[in-house]
């Protein structure tokens, strides 16, 4: 009964910590696709150089542990370029983007290389510029063969979250470990902050399996009838 | 360079792959209303010839001239011209994530810069011409292979095109759905439009071509009125192919 007390005492502030999970979450994912889906495209279409520098990238962001990652940006990259102030959801939020940009744009660029080359033939045969070719033409189908890869980025990410921990982001897991410091009760804080994950993880996928069914079309793609 | 009221011009186009050269000097005119069918061996660089003129393939010498332009060599201006000159597939290649009538309206919208409204009024009379406005929202997965390739013919047509490219636009088509297709290009012939058409259709190259034009070995060997050219081939190995053709 004491336990249950402890819980409801401190749910609201483990609960606040959803709402910092969900934003490092959504901020990755959303950094992730502004960014992904260009280098996706310039591994794809662009010069040389440029498949040279989004490959260099990709290498990086995925050779590294992100708690590598998130040593070197919040003790070195951040405080180097005078940004010592920002704060550590920020650093966290920033390096889960841009590892995950590294990731996703893999996955962009693996749809729109399934696209067969017809596509973007005929576009050019109706006087579509190349530009206009991949916006009209080849990005939209890239976006519906990419989702189902890309939605499983998210539990990836929600994850991944946690280990912002170890630069003090008030994320859910830090909240935790805060309560049971506090607190002195361990086991059942883990075991609901564990529950809130796999709710977060539930709701999200199911909220993007709409969405993949939304956009489907049929016979086209994850949208097979 | 219009001489002879040629609207399109091929002059001595040539084009290698690695060693093998698969155009080696081929020339003609094509005056307005003209369908040219161009039959011969596989291999022979017919629908290469096809890609060479809307630079889809650029030829490694040669020209070719429209009204009078220069298309080869047109840099960024070659957006321009393939609006002016359509293209039918051998695999339709419809693009897959749009309807029917988007299918149609999309060049019009991105490319011609036209109304919504107009472009799907425009691209639901096209469908019309090829019988297909009852299947205007249907997506190509649920196209028969006939119908595909209508709905490809109607997305070359509203471009309003001074000629039409077709790449053995029925090869993919078994009989019944061939016939649907040759259906609507003879239509086509028979309004005046302007075709070049890759095929091994004689029926269609008898019924429909002002000329037609055997191609071996990257030449035009032989051309000439149907009548004559299937009743009395000067040549040997025009009368060896089409020999083959009707056994």
């Amino acid at each position: 009964m004491d336990v249950l007390a402890i819980l409801i005492d401190w749910a609201p502030y483990l609960l606040t910590g959803v709402l910092v999970t969900l934003g490092l979450v959504l901020s990755a994912l959303g950094l992730g696709v502004v960014m992904g889906l260009p280098m996706a495209l310039g591994q794809v279409y662009g010069s040389r150089p440029l498949r040279w520098i989004v490959g260099i990238y990709v290498w990086f962001f995925r050779g590294l542990p992100i708690l590598v990652l998130l040593f070197l940006f919040y003790f070195g990259i951040f405080p180097g370029l005078g940004l010592g102030d920002v704060p550590a959801f920020v650093v966290g939020a920033v390096v889960l983007g841009l590892r995950g940009a590294a990731y996703q744009s893999q996955i962009f660029r693996g749809a729109i290389q399934s696209i067969g080359e017809g596509q973007m033939i005929a576009a050019r045969s109706l006087g579509m510029s190349r530009l206009t070719a991949i916006r009209s033409i080849i990005l939209p189908q890239s976006v519906r063969i990419a989702l189902p890869g890309w939605s499983n980025e998210y539990p990836n990410i929600l994850t991944d979250s946690a280990v912002c921990y170890a630069i003090g982001v008030a994320e859910l897991l830090t909240r935790a470990s805060q309560i049971v410091s506090q607190t002195h009760v361990t086991m059942p804080i883990y075991i609901a902050t564990a529950g809130v994950f796999i709710l977060l993880n539930y709701g999200g996928i199911r909220i993007l399996h709409r969405l993949e069914k939304r956009i489907a079309i049929p016979g086209f793609g994850s949208g097979a009838v | 360079m219009s001489t002879n009221n040629y609207i399109l011009n091929v002059e001595d186009i040539h084009k290698s792959f690695g060693n093998k050269e698969v155009l080696c000097g081929v020339s003609f005119g094509v005056r307005k209303g003209d369908t040219k069918v161009f039959i011969g061996p596989s291999g022979t660089g017919k629908s290469t010839l096809l890609r060479c003129i809307n630079q889809l393939t650029p030829p490694d010498r040669g020209r070719v001239w429209l009204h009078g332009e220069e298309v080869t060599g047109s840099g960024p201006r070659i957006n321009h011209f393939r609006q002016k000159i359509g293209m039918v597939f051998q695999n339709f290649f419809l693009f897959d994530h749009l309807s029917a009538i988007e299918n149609v309206e999309i060049a019009l919208l991105k490319v011609k810069k036209m109304k919504k409204e107009e472009a799907r009024e425009k691209a639901l009379s096209e469908l019309r011409q090829v019988g297909l406005e009852d299947w205007a929202d249907h997506y190509p997965a649920e196209l028969s292979g006939g119908q595909a390739q209508r709905v490809s013919i109607a997305r070359a047509l509203a471009m309003d095109p001074d000629v039409i490219l077709f790449d053995e636009p029925t090869s993919a088509l078994d009989p019944e759905l061939t016939r649907e297709v040759l259906e609507v290009m003879r239509k086509l012939a028979q309004q005046g439009m302007t075709m070049l058409v890759v095929t091994h259709e004689m029926s269609f190259a008898c019924s429909a071509a002002t000329e037609i034009l055997f191609m071996e070995n990257g030449v035009i060997a032989e051309q000439g009125a149907p009548e004559t050219l299937l009743s009395d081939p000067q040549y040997t190995r025009t009368r060896n192919f089409l020999g083959q053709l009707t056994d």
